[in-house]
């Protein structure tokens, strides 16, 4: 496949999996609502199947859509320039743009971890076995217990970070990749890239620290 | 002997195209198996080598430059004519002609002249339709302005970078060709030689500039396409790589040398700074619509301009030409700036330059007109020089440009050797003994793309195709000096460098063969070029080997054979005893010192021809008849 | 002004390469960068040293020959110039400077400063031009251009085809190089029969010549010495998705 029809494969399976960041975060913002809000959200989304799995299955597609571009383009790009200079000044690009691949590394093991904790329920079995009082698994709970731990908000925080970093040159390089720029909008897509990166990061912490800071729970 | 340049008869509008219809085209499929040698890619030798190989024959085009895009061509800033008439200010093929021929001193040849007009209009038809970006009017139709003193606005313009356009279309064209398998380009490869054999040309010999491979090419025509020897002055608004060896190889193969000494100095150039300055740096000629040319009165002054109070400054083109001042042509303000610096008067460092200065027009106008007129000019400017045109004049001075001479020609762009054609720059024929603005381009692409695919082709009917065969010993005989000659260029091993010796020649040139020349000036030079190109030949120093790249090996060669051709220009610039156009000998002038041209001694195209080492070359004569146009002199006061 | 130059050579593609130091000193700081080449290699002949090869020819931005590295910085610090349009008085008296050829695999260096850039010329026959042949083009006038496509089109096409976008791009893509080309062609009515095979072929090359993936760090931008807008790429991406759809 060509260069640019993997790096448009990675743009669009990487904005899969940013309407995906804004979808979820805006599930956990139920968390202010207070137990029964969160609690019956989830069992919602677990009482239709179908979607869900399809829609786990689409996820997963993405992301090895995106990890498997990401590796080819970059061992390419390694091998296109063999010999490195001695001495490299950079003018225009910004640190999110150098880090794409630390971060997204980062981003990976915090996704894997993130699942192993809330998903499967492996990492802290003890904070994410309850049940409310309607028999439900009780999503709150596990979430309060687990970011009373500041270990674990850490973690959060830092994962969230990663993601942040990675958005914040991956969305306005997305709309570039995919030719929606021009160059008024150029400005503007990275701009606006930079912004919902902030924010998402923003309202993700969020949710850790105000347990930590016990305003929540 | 008269040379004959076998113009075809009948009416000066008809000529080219009865002789068009007349000339044998080839059937593709026997085309296929000539192969046409061009050397040089700019616009004449690009255009050329993409329109042989449209008609079918198999074209190796070859260039210094790592690429074929990278020919001086590119360099071309202000536009390209044409007599498209677009404005409807009453321009004409008829017109344009007109003014080439006045504007080239009636020096160059009626039906030649009328031809490239003619074809002017087809160019412009080629470029547009390959996608050149021409500026455009706001109703989507290509633009127009007025260039180089002409009254009319038929010049075509892609911002400050025509020739750039021009030579990337041609370039592009080019190379759709070598992806169809028509065209091989030889970057960084150099003619060093031509091969004739039985009195024909059949083919060159090169040298890779990477391996230092030489080795000899066999075409069934050799097309030349290798620009001007403006470098010959060391310093001039050429690129560095400019050389005359491939034409003045040719020369000494039998090739006849027509005009050598008609060269155009451009008056508008950013004058020299140092001893290692190695580019003269043309700034557009428009900046003499605004601004005032002056020299101080007094011999060495060294106040800074702004403290030279008006009267005792010399306005000296003014008060010289109080109807064109500041606007008169070329030749004339390149002439009156190197007499006032001769005077001791020049400014800058070494006395080396003319003001032109702004500050009238900033008041009157605005600094923010200035602005919008010339800003990237001053800009320009300032990064060269680090000095601010709006707070203190700039300083110009003339700078070597174009050579309107070149190898003689006849009408097919066939050179006296059959099988060698001569094109764009590199030959003699349009543009007399002064080229008009924005007539360089037209004339290169007049000759590629609609001249001489047809001519060569011609020639090439009813001969039988070589093939590449190289088998004659000619070929060998020539690899064999080229080779000769790279060995003795690395066994001198001496102590100067060769840029030093250029340096020599170029400064000998200049002040002897220059703007101005005299016979005494020219004696002295002609008695002084042998000395230097012995001193050369026992103390040039050339590191490192034959076979690997060396550019100083490269240089070596063309300094050496500038060092050869420098006595041709001479010659014959003191055989021409006459002033015309940018040949001006202050031994002929009229009283109010312009230019006096002798109609009934010198209204021919000298063409020399070699006659050996250490023999004074032969003079042929072309002479110019004018039919259409009567002679008649110019007048700037 | 006093200069250190620290000038990578080498003599052949099959033979090392490594760092050299050179003083060039009681230089003109109104020099040009190729100027302080041209002294340094005097100087060096003086001694018997072979000269530093670098590739140069009309010095005054338009040929595109010059290339080099200049502190980490491809042509130089100066933006939107070449090397020979850099003179030395924006350098500090005494400063050290590195200076390196461009660097990517599909430019082999040939020596010292000098690369093969022929893979430009390669992508330029893949499909950078309009398919006409001399003499079939219709009257100028009958086609007309808007001024603004025709003058987005010369943004494009001021492109110099110097290599610095390769060289500053931290991937080795050529990517604003294809797109100045592509673009310049797709903003004009000529350009526009062929459009579709242009872009898939030229990009076709571009990978097969070994440059990187571009990832928008957009440094070609500012590297170029014709400052070509990195829109250009965004076009170039646009009009491959939309050549691949239809394909």
């Amino acid at each position: 496949m060509s260069s640019i029809g993997k790096k448009a494969l990675m743009a669009a399976s990487g904005l899969v999996l940013v309407g995906f960041v804004i979808a979820h975060l805006a599930g956990n913002l139920l968390v202010y609502g207070g137990p029964s809000a969160l609690n019956a959200y989830a069992e919602k989304l677990r009482h239709v199947p179908p979607l869900l799995w399809s829609a786990r299955v689409f996820l997963l597609a993405a992301v090895a859509v995106h990890i498997a571009t990401s590796v080819q383009l970059a061992i390419e790009n390694r091998r296109a320039r063999p010999q490195r200079y001695r001495v490299q000044r950079m003018a225009e690009t910004t640190l999110a743009a150098r880090t794409m691949l630390p971060s997204g590394l980062l981003v990976l093991a915090y996704v894997i971890y993130h699942l192993l904790h809330f998903t499967f329920r492996a990492a802290h079995p003890e904070l994410s076995r309850a049940t409310d009082a309607l028999g439900r698994h009780d999503v709150y709970a596990m979430v309060v217990l687990s970011f009373q731990q500041p270990p674990i908000a850490f973690a959060y925080v830092v994962g969230m970070a990663a993601v942040c970093l990675h958005l914040n040159h991956g969305i306005g390089s997305a709309a570039q990749t995919l030719g929606w720029t021009d160059e008024r909008t150029l400005r503007w897509w990275a701009r606006a890239g930079r912004l919902l990166s902030f924010a998402l990061f923003i309202g993700y912490i969020s949710i850790p620290l105000s347990i930590l800071l016990g305003l929540v729970g | 002997m008269i040379l004959d340049p076998k113009i075809p008869p009948g009416p000066l509008p008809d000529k080219w195209e009865a002789h068009r219809k007349a000339l044998k085209a080839l059937d593709p499929s026997v085309a296929q198996r000539c192969r046409v040698l061009v050397v040089g890619t700019g616009l004449a030798g690009a255009s050329a080598a993409a329109t042989l190989a449209e008609r079918g024959f198999q074209v190796e085009a070859l260039c210094f430059q790592d690429s074929a895009r990278r020919a001086h061509s590119i360099a071309a800033q202000g536009g390209i004519n044409a007599a498209k008439n677009y404005p409807k200010d009453g321009d004409s093929i008829e017109r344009l002609f007109q003014d080439t021929i006045k504007g080239g001193d009636f020096r160059s040849r009626e039906a030649n002249v009328y031809r490239l007009a003619e074809i002017s209009n087809a160019i412009i038809d080629q470029c547009a339709a390959q996608g050149v970006p021409f500026a455009r009017e706001y109703d989507g139709h290509l633009a127009n302005r007025s260039f180089g003193g002409v009254k009319v606005r038929r010049t075509f313009y892609a911002r400050g970078q025509t020739g750039q356009q021009l030579l990337l279309g041609a370039y592009q064209a080019m190379m759709r060709q070598v992806k169809a398998g028509r065209v091989r380009v030889h970057p960084r490869t150099e003619m060093l030689d031509l091969v004739v054999a039985d009195g024909e040309t059949r083919g060159i010999v090169v040298r890779d500039l990477v391996t230092g491979e030489i080795h000899a090419l066999s075409g069934d025509a050799v097309v030349l396409a290798t620009g001007g020897y403006s470098t010959v002055y060391h310093l001039s608004t050429n690129a560095k790589g400019c050389n005359v060896t491939a034409a003045y190889r040719a020369y000494r193969r039998g090739a006849h040398f027509a005009n050598p000494c008609f060269t155009q100095i451009h008056p508008t150039c950013i004058p020299l700074a140092g001893r290692y300055q190695s580019k003269l740096t043309l700034m557009s000629e428009s900046l003499r619509n605004d601004g005032r040319i002056w020299v101080p009165k007094q011999k060495g002054d060294t106040r800074p301009p702004s403290q030279i109070p008006e009267a005792e400054r010399d306005y000296y083109l003014e008060r010289r030409y109080p109807s064109y001042g500041n606007l008169a042509p070329r030749d004339i303000a390149s002439r009156a700036a190197k007499a006032v610096c001769d005077e001791g008067r020049g400014v800058g460092p070494g006395g080396q330059g003319v003001y032109l200065d702004f500050a009238d027009a900033v008041r009157k106008l605005g600094r923010k007109t200035i602005q919008e007129r010339y800003g990237n000019l001053f800009d320009m400017y300032r990064e060269i020089t680090d000095e601010d045109a709006y707070a203190a004049p700039m300083r110009i001075y003339p700078a070597p440009h174009y050579a309107m001479g070149g190898l003689w020609v006849d009408y097919n762009l066939m050179g006296t050797i059959p099988g060698l054609f001569v094109i764009g720059e590199a030959n003699f024929s349009d543009h007399g003994a002064n080229r008009l603005g924005a007539s360089a381009l037209m004339q290169g692409l007049a000759d590629g793309y609609f001249i001489a695919p047809l001519t060569v082709a011609d020639y090439l009917s009813g001969r039988k195709p070589q093939r590449g065969d190289a088998a004659h010993p000619a070929f060998a005989a020539a690899r064999r000096e080229v080779e000769e000659r790279t060995r003795r260029l690395l066994a001198v091993r001496g102590k100067r460098t060769v840029d030093a010796f250029h340096r020599d020649l170029g400064k000998l040139m200049w002040d002897d063969c220059g703007m101005s020349r005299s016979a005494a000036g020219l004696t002295r030079a002609l008695a002084e070029i042998p000395r230097i190109r012995d001193a050369f030949w026992k103390d040039v120093t050339v590191l490192g080997g034959g076979e690997e790249l060396n550019q100083a090996l490269e240089r070596a060669g063309r300094v050496a054979d500038f060092l050869e051709f420098a006595e041709l220009i001479c010659r014959d610039a003191l055989h021409r005893e006459e002033s015309c156009g940018g040949h001006f000998r202050v031994e002929h002038q009229t009283a109010d010192g312009e230019a006096k041209r002798d109609d009934a001694r010198f209204c021919y195209v000298a063409a020399w021809q070699f006659a050996g080492d250490g023999q004074p070359p032969v003079l042929h004569r072309e002479p110019l008849a004018f039919d259409a146009i009567p002679l008649s002199e110019r007048s700037y006061k | 002004m006093r200069l250190t130059l620290r000038v990578w050579r080498q003599k052949s593609a099959k033979e090392p390469g490594r760092f050299e130091t050179y003083e060039a000193k009681d230089i003109s700081p109104d020099l040009s960068f190729l100027e302080l080449l041209d002294v340094v290699n005097d100087g060096l002949q003086q001694r018997g040293l072979d000269p530093i090869a670098f590739d140069h020819d009309c010095r005054e931005g338009i040929c595109g020959s010059c290339a080099m590295m200049i502190n980490g910085e491809a042509h130089g610090p100066q933006p939107a110039v070449a090397a020979c349009q850099l003179y030395l008085r924006h350098f500090k008296d005494g400063e050290t400077l590195t200076i390196e050829p461009w660097r990517a695999r599909a430019f082999p260096i040939i020596r010292d400063l000098i690369v093969d850039r022929s893979a430009f010329d390669r992508i330029i026959q893949a499909g950078g031009y309009v398919s006409v042949d001399t003499g079939s083009a219709p009257e100028a006038n009958s086609v007309p251009v808007p001024k603004p496509d025709a003058e987005e089109a010369m943004d494009a096409a001021a492109c110099i085809g110097c290599g610095a976008c390769v060289a500053a791009c931290p991937n080795a893509s050529a990517m604003l190089f294809v797109a100045a080309k592509v673009s310049h062609l797709a903003k004009l009515p000529q350009g526009q029969a062929e459009r579709k095979p242009r872009v898939l072929n030229m990009v076709e090359q571009m990978d097969r010549e070994g440059f990187g993936n571009c990832t928008n760090h957009y440094e070609c931008m500012a590297a170029c010495p014709k400052s070509i807008h990195v829109k250009f790429i965004a076009q170039l991406n646009r009009d491959y998705l939309k050549a691949c759809r239809r394909r």
